[in-house]
């Protein structure tokens, strides 16, 4: 099963190093994982997805709290959440029909194209991974020069939250 | 009171209360060597390798429950130290362990004894620390020993480069009494409701079982352990780590358990429907094939660490607390329910596990002129009235300690069980007896361990420290060999120590005194004059069978109930079965 962990950790170095170096030692695996300051700097939120049996799971999470570093943790997906991504896709764009193309495609998923050369464009999308998945799968191969994601991250919905 | 950075190191720790510290100089920690000369109160013990200094803070801080101190150097100082700083992590030891670093402006630029300590200690660590600001040096002093010794212990090592000791920089330094840390809050009560479960279905056992280890001991719960078994009367086994929480001697203890436990405690576990397990964590020296651990009975787990719960076995009662707040609750709740023990229903399991005992399956066969490891080991325990202080190496004499020293009270056993480090017994010795100069103290080596931190003889010759080695001489690394005897044909693959050295003469050559025993008849008077000399280090090479086994042994993959049983049992319940007495 996939969850999604949001954890709140102390903004010191080396933190981020304890909670990768807890998952590959012992043989957790991580989908992706996202980390920035938070309104107070002196925490950083972090957005760890990651899939396991219930047991490994229940084990990810008390072993990411037993970390001295992590003040609160919470695994989102027990809830109801709201997950997002985003992500830029740089495209060939040389032409017509393919610029038109291309723009119709990013209409279609609600994606805004945020650079553009004579040669390329520049897309910008948010969605959950699988929007930007499908995003990648309707735009023919061929055309992608590069994609770059975040990482999923997530929030709980009402009035639940994760905060100190 | 105007400080500089190790002048507050010092200071410190003497407001922290430590004697004791173990540790290597050099470039990195100078200026803190020479703020500890110009004072008398903290005492620097000078091993002859870093981790001689982990492991000698490590035995003082298991003997004692106070946290052992290490100062090491930047670079080879720090990774030195790793073996022990392990070791301690392992078996949830509370130490804290200072390492030089290169100047702050110096880090990152592959500088002269440069190391990233704090990333490579990170994965054997409770928490690590790397100070960046002389103001905070204090306080951060303060949380590396909060952190070392509250909930579940562990080692932490506190990285503090150079410019930091600077002599000539000095702050106002006040001793931080309290410390307050957000995001650690240790556990220090169990669930109310949980115990009271727990109690119930204690009460209501059938075939109970009680399993215990080291957290027991850490929490100082032994005597709460003690009235719980006793008011119980229930059968009772202990780790590794675990032994002499609960009196070695007394009959409702059956035996350590898991791969080279007895066959009673080992059926017992098998066989019970309810578990209690306190402060132990279901190690895979313990469970055998978790698949068949304990395949009846329910699982109560008390645990300081929640992530120690349902970890690899998962429990039907999880209680997270301290042992011994969680076992005095407990012991007010047996007091309170109206709830009974099913006493005919206890009779009849204590019967079948007295079955289980009389096969006595830890019996060996003694030679006439061959010296078996189990009876220099019983020789021993005769000759300390089992009241010594027993630290071990790793191999088999570190089983046949465990299974003939029969150990009454807790931290007198001080062994690497989870790391399992050969060349842990003698600097461990060393550290316990720093902190019990009175008594006995021996370490149960072999001659493969006790090479590998043989230089610290030149340390108990410097400060004075008179322990006895006991080395299991069978010229094998014993317990490779028996699995290669058992598993791989015989083939005898590196296990055999050629060119071992005169042990007498290198005891004599580092100034102590050298005894060689070979006959089954002399272990008596060699092991009392040893412990005549009250004031000498004295190394017993004591000359044994090579290829003794331990027995029993729970093979890998296999459960409790499947263990393989000495040659010599084999023989004997052949003959019970033949006159029809064995059930």
């Amino acid at each position: 099963m996939r969850h999604i962990i949001s954890l709140l950790v102390e903004n010191e170095a080396g933190a981020l190093s304890r909670i990768s170096g807890l998952f590959s030692a012992r043989g957790y695996n991580i989908e992706s994982l996202t980390v920035a300051e938070t309104e107070d700097p002196s925490l950083s939120r972090m957005t760890i997805t990651t899939t396991g049996s219930d047991r490994i799971i229940e084990q990810i999470t008390k072993q990411l709290h037993k970390l001295i570093d992590v003040v609160k943790l919470q695994d989102i997906t027990e809830g109801n959440y709201i997950e997002r991504e985003m992500m830029f896709v740089k495209v060939k764009a040389e032409g017509e029909p393919q610029r038109s193309e291309v723009k119709r495609l990013s209409d279609i998923f609600r994606a805004r194209i945020i650079d553009v050369t004579d040669t390329t464009f520049c897309i910008e999308l948010t969605g959950s991974g699988d929007k930007l998945d499908a995003y990648i799968k309707a735009m023919h191969e061929n055309n992608i020069v590069e994609v770059v994601r975040s990482g999923s991250m997530g929030i709980l919905r009402g009035e639940r939250a994760l905060t100190l | 009171m105007e400080l500089s950075g190790s002048e507050i190191i010092i200071q410190f720790l003497k407001d922290e209360g430590v004697e004791y510290i173990f540790g290597y100089p050099g470039g990195a920690v100078l200026h803190i060597y020479d703020a500890l000369e110009k004072q008398n109160d903290v005492m620097h013990i000078l091993v002859r390798h870093e981790q001689g200094a982990t492991h000698a803070a490590d035995g003082f801080a298991r003997a004692t429950g106070k946290p052992g101190v290490c100062l090491v150097t930047s670079g080879p100082g720090a990774t030195n130290a790793v073996t022990g700083i392990a070791t301690a992590y392992m078996d949830s030891i509370p130490l804290v362990v200072l390492t030089g670093q290169v100047p702050s402006h110096a880090i990152g630029t592959d500088a002269f004894q440069e190391v990233d300590a704090v990333g490579v200690t990170r994965a054997c660590v409770k928490h690590n620390f790397l100070v960046k600001d002389l103001n905070k040096l204090a306080e951060t002093l303060k949380k590396a020993f909060y952190v070392a010794t509250t909930g579940r212990p562990g080692p932490v090592v506190v990285d503090i480069p150079k410019d930091i000791t600077a002599p000539h920089i000095k702050i106002p330094y006040e001793y931080p009494a309290t410390v307050d840390m957000r995001s650690y809050n240790p556990t220090f009560r169990g669930h109310p409701r949980q115990i009271k479960r727990a109690v119930e279905l204690l009460l209501s056992a059938k075939r109970p079982m009680v399993y215990t280890g080291g957290g027991v001991i850490l929490d100082g719960a032994h005597e709460e352990l003690r009235q719980l078994v006793r008011k119980l009367g229930y059968p009772m086994t202990q780790t590794l780590m675990g032994l002499g929480a609960y009196p070695g001697t007394d009959p409702l203890f059956i035996g350590m358990l898991g791969m080279h436990g007895t066959y009673e405690a080992n059926m017992a576990m098998h066989e019970c429907d309810v578990l209690l397990c306190i402060g132990a964590r279901f190690d895979d020296r313990i469970t055998g094939v978790t698949s068949k651990f304990c395949p009846y009975a329910q699982i109560i787990h008390v645990d300081i660490d929640p992530s120690s719960i349902s970890k690899t076995v998962s429990a039907d009662i999880p209680i997270v607390g301290p042992a011994k707040q969680v076992i005095g609750e407990m012991l007010k709740a047996i007091d309170k329910t109206d709830s009974e023990i099913d006493k005919p229903a206890l009779d009849s399991w204590w019967k079948r596990i007295k079955s289980w005992q009389s096969q006595d399956s830890f019996a060996y066969e003694k030679k006439k002129d061959l010296i078996q490891p189990q009876e220099a080991v019983e020789e021993l325990y005769r000759v300390t009235n089992g009241e010594a202080f027993i630290t071990s190496d790793v191999g088999q004499h570190q089983m046949y300690a465990a299974q003939f020293y029969h150990f009454d009270e807790p931290r007198r056993w001080i062994n690497s069980g989870g790391l399992g480090t050969m060349g842990f017994g003698l600097p461990a010795a060393m550290g316990v007896k720093l902190a019990f100069p009175e008594r006995d103290v021996a370490c149960i080596t072999g001659e493969g361990s006790i090479q590998m931190c043989i230089q610290e003889l030149s340390t108990c010759k410097q400060y004075d420290l008179p322990v006895k080695i006991i080395n299991l001489n069978n010229r094998y690394l014993g317990m490779v060999r028996q699995w290669q005897e058992f598993f791989y044909e015989k083939r005898y693959s590196h296990v055999y120590m050629d060119s071992l050295p005169d042990f007498v003469k290198l005891s004599e050559a580092y100034g102590h005194v050298g005894i060689r025993v070979d006959k089954p008849g002399d272990l008596n008077d060699a092991m009392v004059e040893a412990f005549r000399l009250k004031d000498r280090t004295v190394f017993l090479d004591i000359i044994t069978d090579q290829e003794a086994n331990v027995y029993p042994m729970i093979s890998n993959g296999k459960a409790h109930n499947e263990m393989d049983i000495s040659p010599l049992q084999q023989a004997r319940q052949a003959e019970l079965k033949k006159k029809g007495e064995l059930v």
